[in-house]
């Protein structure tokens, strides 16, 4: 039994070894597909539906999705781009994101999205909600405005850094991630070094005191787009 | 100040045009249509003391220069100088010293430039009553095509400088708690260095413009909504004029000393603010002299009178120049704001020359760490005038108080003065005359207000006059 599967991508042939989801395989070769709450080497979570695709006719996270033999899936089609960009608005106006002063502007996955799709403001007007900040740690804070519950630092803490000090409390509207302790992140063992810190594609879970170190035109998204790695990547392969 | 209000006649000139932002003008008139109370008023408010509470202190120096889009560079270096103050760093590596003095340099460059060339120039080239519709930027650029490609360049320069230590033209983020995020590439050296004489040969060209349009007119500036004030600054130890740090100084219209060298976290000692009703701004004072006479002046014209020399050889000779007219007194001539305005860009160009043959700023060592303190002020001196930024931070690092002192904020009560004077001497009868509009505009005008800065408001609306008689009935009625 051949442990490659062929399926397509926008109408391209890719193989692909059995059990990989789209978004690996696609990544694999070349073609990104957008995400947030996707992060290497961490379990997925397929909860942010920023890499929706349509398999075989279905909107379906590519990042929890695997691939099946002769499946046909669309990334880069009018119908995708428009479901994608629609979340990302409703991201921005969910939280309170103010790029202008935020310290991770340049860094920030959700405002690299909104700058590669070209949305210059979202449809959908401002929830402005009021969310806390806890800046108890003397080392690492978190600010609420921004987190959009991609649960990134939840994994990364508990998978890769062993730790149990983060995770996600109360439904709906009011969903947020929590310290694992009575007053918040300064009872927990997290630490500016752990790599949860790094996992946060906003600006949200953040060591303190560095903010605005990287001057402008030396931040990751200040020259290419988000993603751009990727594609590189496949055109330097087929050079 | 009238006694009652209801009594009098009520004209009302709003807004106010090319000043940054927007405000009115109200004179009340007495029964024999004698001006008896006059006043600017600035009816917006932004709030940013309160907004920025509760967040960290290394965000503030990027988000309060968002006050503004014309200095922001003022904001977010007297942030930052706070913030070395909350860090505990009193004394910043060469590099990063530098390399902020470069980009203020380069901001009241380009600052002094937009308002000489822009918002200045076509009040002198034209004269005061001149047809609205030619004495703009765009009529100088009709009739001086010259001038106006100066004043553009002139003020690209000044934010090629900024771009290149602070990231970006506008709302960069270089200057950080400690110290500075880069320091100035050898190629970035060599870009700015390539202008430079051309930025100096026309920054002369101003200088003239502004000291022969003075010399020319000195006996009718003299009067034209002057009066006689105390002026403030930062100078540097040795008085030297410095914009970027230094100690407090105050002189009377006279030249006497009323404090000097004042360490600027003791400014609080020294300045109070008044508020009153009737607008957003409040009205610092020199408290040893009180609310009514205690009121001062900020700005080029204040820095060149309180200063004892400058440090660069073209901006002290144009000093000297500037102070030999009134005998090396203080001058008190509204008017001559403009003329000083031009010193000071001639300085900012031979500093900026000075530190890009600096090696210090090719230098790698940017950033140093102290002691967290729990609170900390810090004064530099914007384009506007003495800029004052005070902040306390919780053992949390959030931001639990701030107060902003800005220039336009000080020049408050002189603004009033000078709209006073000049409506007295202008004011016809009860009609609304172009004249009267025009001079009461150039009056406040050359204090190059900004009132965004100062309640921190943006917009623009068309020009409304309105005169009323002391019934409340509406008199008169102009649209510009």
């Amino acid at each position: 039994m051949s442990n490659t599967i062929t399926f397509s991508i926008d109408g391209k042939e890719i193989e692909c070894k059995a059990g990989r989801t789209i978004l690996d395989a696609a990544e694999e070769n070349g073609i990104y597909i957008p995400r947030l709450c996707h992060r290497k080497g961490v379990s997925p979570h397929g909860s942010c539906r920023v890499c929706t695709v349509i398999a075989n006719g279905k909107p379906m996270a590519a990042c929890t999705t695997p691939v099946t033999p002769g499946m046909v899936v669309e990334n880069d089609a009018e119908e995708v781009t428009a479901m994608r960009k629609a979340i990302i608005e409703m991201l921005f106006v969910e939280g309170n994101h103010f790029c202008m002063f935020c310290e991770k502007s340049g860094n920030c996955e959700l405002q690299a999205l909104a700058y590669r799709f070209g949305i210059a403001a979202p449809r959908y007007p401002y929830l402005f909600p009021h969310r806390e900040i806890d800046f108890g740690h003397p080392d690492v804070f978190i600010d609420h405005n921004r987190c959009i519950l991609c649960a990134r630092c939840i994994r990364t803490s508990r998978e890769i850094d062993g730790k149990e000090v983060l995770g996600f409390v109360e439904r709906g509207p009011r969903k947020k991630v929590a310290a694992n302790a009575e007053h918040g992140l300064r009872e927990t063992e997290i630490a500016v070094g752990d790599e949860a810190m790094a996992a946060c594609p906003v600006g949200a879970l953040m060591p303190k005191h560095v903010g605005y170190q990287v001057p402008i035109g030396k931040r990751e998204f200040d020259h290419e787009p988000i993603g751009s790695d990727i594609e590189k990547e496949a055109k330097a392969s087929t050079k | 100040m009238a006694q009652s209000i209801e009594k009098l006649n009520r004209i009302a000139i709003e807004p106010v045009t090319r000043v940054e932002g927007h405000g009115k003008v109200t004179l009340l008139l007495d029964d024999r249509n004698h001006v008896r109370q006059a006043r600017f008023h600035i009816v917006e408010f932004r709030g940013f003391e309160r907004f920025i509470q509760g967040r960290p202190y290394w965000e503030v120096p990027v988000i309060v220069q968002r006050l503004c889009g014309i200095c922001p560079v003022s904001h977010h270096l007297a942030a930052a100088k706070a913030m070395d103050g909350i860090v505990g760093v009193d004394q910043l590596t060469p590099t990063a010293e530098k390399m902020r003095r470069l980009m203020h340099y380069g901001q009241i460059l380009q600052s002094h430039a937009l308002h000489f060339f822009h918002l200045c120039s076509p009040d002198i080239l034209f004269g005061f009553d001149a047809d609205p519709q030619i004495r703009n930027v765009i009529g100088v650029a009709a009739k001086h095509k010259d001038l106006a490609v100066q004043g553009v360049m002139l003020r690209k320069y000044g934010q090629e400088v900024i771009k290149r230590t602070a990231g970006k033209k506008i709302h960069g983020t270089g200057a950080i708690p400690g110290g500075i995020n880069k320091n100035l590439s050898i190629t970035e050296r060599d870009e700015l260095l390539k202008d430079l004489a051309q930025m100096k040969e026309w920054g002369l060209g101003a200088l003239k413009l502004a000291k022969d349009y003075t010399v020319e007119h000195l006996d009718w500036l003299a009067d034209f909504g002057s009066f006689p004030s105390n002026h403030l600054s930062i100078v540097r130890e040795d008085g030297a004029m410095d914009l970027y740090h230094g100690r407090l100084r105050a002189i009377d219209a006279e030249g006497n000393k009323i404090f000097d060298q004042v360490a600027v976290p003791r400014y609080i000692d020294y300045i109070a603010e008044e508020v009153r009703p009737w607008s957003y701004m409040k009205f610092p004072f020199i408290k040893s002299l009180g609310a009514e006479k205690g009121w001062y002046r900020v700005g080029p014209l204040a820095r060149v009178n309180t200063a004892d020399f400058i440090d660069t050889p073209l901006a002290e000779e144009a000093r000297r120049e500037f102070m030999a007219v009134t005998d090396g007194k203080p001058n008190n001539i509204t008017m001559a704001y403009h003329w000083a305005r031009m010193i000071e860009l001639v300085h900012c160009i031979e500093k900026i020359d000075e530190l890009l043959h600096d090696g210090d700023l090719q230098g790698e060592d940017l950033v140093l760490k102290g002691e967290r303190r729990p609170e900390a002020v810090a004064i530099v001196e914007a384009p506007r005038g003495t800029l004052f930024h005070h902040y306390k931070v919780d053992e949390n690092d959030q931001v639990v108080m701030a107060n902003l002192i800005v220039s336009t904020t000080s020049n408050n009560e002189p603004m009033n003065q000078a709209v006073r004077k000049v409506a007295d001497q202008y004011l016809d009868g009860h009609q609304i005359t172009e004249g009267l509009l025009n001079h009461i505009e150039v009056a406040i005008r050359a204090y190059d207000p900004c009132l965004s800065c100062a309640t921190h408001a943006l917009g623009r609306m068309p020009l409304l006059v309105q005169l009323f008689d002391s019934r409340g009935n509406l008199l008169d009625r102009k649209t510009r």
